[in-house]
């Protein structure tokens, strides 16, 4: 089509070059510059270069990510492995009862505070809501403690005044029991509560993180359940060991209880965390990788269509002077 | 093209029956209790998977014999590290609150709290001796114990001469505290240290 155009210009200029030569060229090469000048002549790649390079930075960027997440993800994951044991003699002594029947609810929310790692914060927020939505009725009433920046963001948008609590940036020092056990103490303290939902998600594998959620119930539920039998019916045989009451052994038995769960809780989302970013990075960088070649693919049609261009032009440019 | 179907039914049949599940642990375990919470949750909330609990993660508990075995089962546990998991042991001294208690095989039920001591576990003719910050130990039916501490040092890493300087740092610092807290604070800071003093004197 170029080609055309230029052949036709040649056929233009001969037609007025008859009459007068000179001023028919000086005229004549006029045309041909205001079309140079005003039409873009040659494609320019310019455009999918950049786009390339920015992705290839992308690429970059999400690859160093998943590298530091998967040795942060190393570096906790020994240390949850070994609390695993902590919580496994309270289950073995007072049992796992989801589903108690309890007036207060307090539902702790553990979740991360940066973003980028997958779908691990909404999870734990939807089971939280779910647990809201399971407990409430009348004479209920559920709580939110929150712990971690990003679901205090989901919660806070509807359930505004049934957040009693939250915590933010716990993991800016390296997660450790001292911490987690005044976080506990904050919490018993100002909350009041029957039975204490802990939500977070629990570390299988790499790959694989469960919503998990583990329940603390107060002394007083305790012996009501004790007394209705069940589950927590043989609690009577055991004898208490301690100068003082029963009532005080078990509030100091649930409070210690609380803070192992929370404990491990804490390392398990943290690994969950970790593990749910590195996989989220690494489909990004693979997105981006694919989005590169899909980019040089069309860098390559467009280098190759300006080059046909140019060489279209000098030769119809050539054949229309000799010939 | 219908010549090979009877083949071709019969492979996939055959793959269907060979898939079998690998091992029957597998299943998961559902106590009573937790199908009660798995199905008030589907009934209500029918687009969501009910999260999994804890007891679905551990091992089930030993039934209680009906003779009294003749070896302890303990678990120590620490927040950092589980010391013992499932060690069977002639015996075990605990610090409780009311004083050392000593366990065996068949000892009766207990919920016992802990106090900054001596836990001595005997196998056989070995004694190894931790001391446990405080905690709770639950002896169960089923002669299992289950020793739960903040912390568990071997009695052998401790300094006596730094022992020494903090309990007079804690005396020093209950004779100047003022407020309720800090007094509590001092106090704690000195049984522990005596507490120490006594494993490693006594």
């Amino acid at each position: 089509m170029a080609a055309m155009a230029a052949l036709r210009r040649e056929g233009r200029r001969f037609a007025a070059a008859a009459p007068n030569p000179i001023s028919t060229v000086r005229s004549s090469l006029a045309p041909s510059e205001e079309h140079a000048v005003l039409g873009v002549r040659s494609i320019s790649t310019q455009v999918v270069r950049n786009r390339m390079k920015s992705v290839k930075n992308i690429q970059k960027i999400t690859k160093a990510m998943k590298m530091v997440a998967a040795s942060k993800l190393r570096a906790i994951q020994t240390r949850a492995e070994n609390s695993r044991g902590l919580w496994q003699p309270f289950t073995a002594l007072l049992g796992d009862l989801p589903s108690v029947d309890v007036k207060k609810n307090v539902i702790v929310t553990v979740s991360s505070d940066k973003g980028l790692c997958g779908g691990i914060n909404s999870t734990a927020v939807k089971i939280s809501r779910a647990l809201y939505k399971l407990n409430s009725g009348p004479e209920k009433e559920s709580k939110y403690v929150i712990l971690g920046e990003k679901a205090k963001a989901q919660l806070i948008r509807d359930s505004k005044k049934d957040i009693e609590l939250s915590m933010i940036e716990l993991q800016k020092n390296p997660l450790n029991y001292t911490q987690v056990s005044v976080l506990a103490d904050d919490i018993l303290k100002n909350v009041e509560f029957d039975a204490l939902r802990i939500v977070f998600n629990k570390f299988l594998s790499v790959v694989s993180f469960i919503p998990t959620t583990a329940t603390v119930l107060s002394p007083e539920i305790v012996e009501r359940e004790a007394e209705s039998g069940g589950k927590l019916g043989d609690l009577d045989l055991y004898e208490i060991e301690g100068a003082e009451t029963k009532g005080e052994v078990l509030q100091n038995l649930a409070e210690f209880q609380f803070s192992c769960v929370l404990f491990n809780s804490v390392l398990e989302n943290a690994c969950s965390e970790q593990g749910a970013r590195m996989s989220a990075m690494d489909s990004s960088s693979r997105n981006a990788g694919d989005m590169l070649d899909r980019l040089t693919l069309t860098y390559n049609r467009t280098r190759q269509a300006s080059i046909t261009t140019e060489l279209i032009e000098i030769i119809s440019g050539a054949s229309a002077l000799e010939g | 093209m219908f010549r090979h179907a009877p083949r071709l039914l019969s492979r996939a049949s055959s793959s269907a029956m060979r898939w079998r599940r690998p091992f029957s642990t597998d299943l998961p375990a559902e106590t009573p209790v937790d199908s009660k919470f798995v199905q008030t949750w589907r009934s209500t909330i029918p687009n969501i998977e009910p999260p999994k609990t804890p007891s679905a993660f551990m091992a089930p508990r030993p039934p209680t014999p009906p003779t009294i075995p003749s070896k302890l089962t303990i678990n120590v546990v620490l927040p950092y590290n589980s010391i013992f998991s499932a060690k069977e042991v002639d015996m075990v001294i605990v610090p409780a609150t009311t004083g050392q208690m000593g366990v065996l095989p068949g000892h009766v039920a207990t919920i016992a709290e802990l106090k900054p001591g001596v836990l001595s576990v005997h196998e056989g003719n070995d004694v190894t001796k931790y001391f446990v910050s405080g905690g709770f130990a639950f002896v169960h039916a089923n002669s299992v114990a289950d020793i739960v501490a903040v912390e568990a040092v071997p009695v052998d890493q401790f300094d006596q001469s730094l022992v020494q300087k903090g309990l007079a740092e804690f005396t020093q610092k209950l004779s100047s505290a003022s407020t309720d807290v800090e007094k509590a604070e001092a106090q704690i800071g000195i049984d522990v240290h005596s507490a120490i003093n006594a494993a490693l004197t006594g």
